[in-house]
């Protein structure tokens, strides 16, 4: 076992003190501390985006950070996304575009594809697929999700 | 995986440079290459975990009196985003534009790209054809003392550097180009995204009425380490770019890459793409 250590830091809103070994990964404490099952561990190396969260407004693989440098820091993960049981704009378009299948990649596309608008809200097809080639779907092509994000551009979000 | 038994987030550069004179510290940053590290059983951590995340110090990227400076936690996007980078050094940009994805960017610092060593590492080629130094720190006789070297000289072996165990490194600097300076990237594999590159190249100079002065050649993934190609710098320097010149330079650049057969390519075909990309991104100069 490691040494563990005092992080404090802000969760979807709210502030988090809790106490982390610290070779802990962002992930594991989101999911096996925080029991915030929405963030998806899968290649565990950064291939995927499955993990994808935001941090102080810039998204990360969460699977590669270390838990403990998320002290004094803001984090959103798709739980954080929507407001109660409504869905944010970006999850209602995924929805009503049918670009969901198995859905395991769509907390970290969801985030990442929301974070690209917020930061270009004029963004283009070509710069969609840019940003979002670190995030990989293997139940189909990424012509639905696509389609989801670009109905979302021009919109406020 | 071992047990760490201290972890150390200093604030102040001195603290940390301190902290590494004791030994045994495994430094993080960003995280992109050492998490899988220590996943696969590749590398175990050390007694002491060290966050350098909070060192001011080390963030930053500036310009002041005619040299550049980037701080050793500036990640590959700040870099990309960076207005002086962009003016003075647009082939980081392009090189940032091929690596990894949009997440990876975001985390992965500078200074952790270079210490991986990796003989693929995509920013180490740009910052070759730029004439780059690194900066090494580390605590003596209860100071602290700061040594450059070029990092042309800083890669010993695939994942070996000569930075000593108690050095940090701290910076990445160089001379701001001329006017004339232009600098070329190509880097290749199978897809544009989250890559390990088959190969990179980097061809950089002053070019002026035809004339290419001043060059440096880089390859990435032909060698042990990233590598200046010396025969293909030499057959290009001071010379007027035409199509003699260029093909000659491709021979020479046969003769500076040693690449391998590995998982990703043949070592026929990395000879291959080494002729096509330099030819191209001469031609690219040209065109300049």
């Amino acid at each position: 076992m490691s040494v563990k250590t005092e992080l404090e830091f802000i969760l979807n809103g709210r502030p988090v003190n809790i106490e982390v070994p610290v070779h802990m990964t962002v992930l594991a404490l989101l999911r096996e501390s925080l029991d915030l099952k929405g963030t998806k561990y899968a290649c565990g190396e950064g291939e995927c985006g499955a993990c994808t969260i935001e941090v102080d407004g810039t998204t990360i693989n969460s699977c590669l950070m270390m838990a403990v440098d998320l002290q004094g820091r803001e984090v959103m993960t798709i739980e954080g996304l929507g407001k109660g049981n409504a869905l944010h704009p970006m999850q209602q378009a995924f929805v009503d575009h049918g670009a969901v299948q198995c859905g395991f990649c769509m907390p970290g596309m969801i985030i990442q594809a929301n974070n690209l608008v917020k930061k270009n809200p004029d963004l283009s097809r070509e710069e969609m697929k840019r940003g979002l080639e670190g995030n990989v779907c293997r139940c189909t092509g990424y012509t639905k999700v696509l389609d989801a994000v670009a109905s979302v551009v021009g919109l406020k979000i | 995986m071992s047990e760490i038994e201290k972890y150390i987030a200093p604030t102040k550069l001195a603290e940390a440079v301190k902290v590494l004179s004791g030994g045994g510290v495994t430094i993080v940053a960003g995280g992109t290459d050492l998490t899988p590290q220590i996943n696969e059983g590749k590398r175990r951590y050390e007694a002491t975990l060290m966050n350098i995340q909070r060192v001011q110090e080390l963030k930053g990227i500036s310009l002041e009196e005619g040299e550049i400076r980037i701080g050793c936690l500036a990640t590959v996007s700040e870099i990309w985003h960076n207005d002086i980078i962009a003016e003075c050094a647009p082939i980081l940009c392009d090189t940032a534009n091929c690596f990894a994805s949009d997440q990876i960017r975001n985390a992965a610092t500078i200074g952790g790209n270079i210490c991986n060593a990796s003989p693929a590492g995509d920013m180490i080629i740009p910052l070759l054809v730029l004439g780059a130094s690194v900066e090494l720190a580390r605590w003596k006789e209860g100071k602290m003392e700061i040594r450059r070297e070029p990092l042309n000289h800083f890669f010993k072996a695939p994942g070996k550097t000569i930075r000593l165990d108690n050095e940090l490194l701290t910076a990445v600097v160089f001379d701001k180009p001329s006017v004339d300076f232009v600098g070329q990237f190509r880097k290749s594999g199978p897809r544009p995204a989250l890559e390990i590159s088959t190969v990179t190249v980097g061809i950089g100079g002053d070019y002026n009425d035809g004339k290419f002065e001043n060059v440096r050649v880089a390859f990435g993934a032909v060698g042990p380490t990233p590598l200046r190609a010396a025969a293909t710098e030499q057959a290009l320097e001071g010379k007027t770019l035409n199509d003699d010149v260029i093909q000659a330079a491709v021979v020479a650049a046969w003769q500076d890459a040693r690449p391998i057969d590995d998982i990703r390519a043949t070592t026929w075909y990395r000879n291959h793409l080494i002729g096509i990309f330099t030819e191209e991104l001469l031609n690219n100069v040209c065109q300049n």
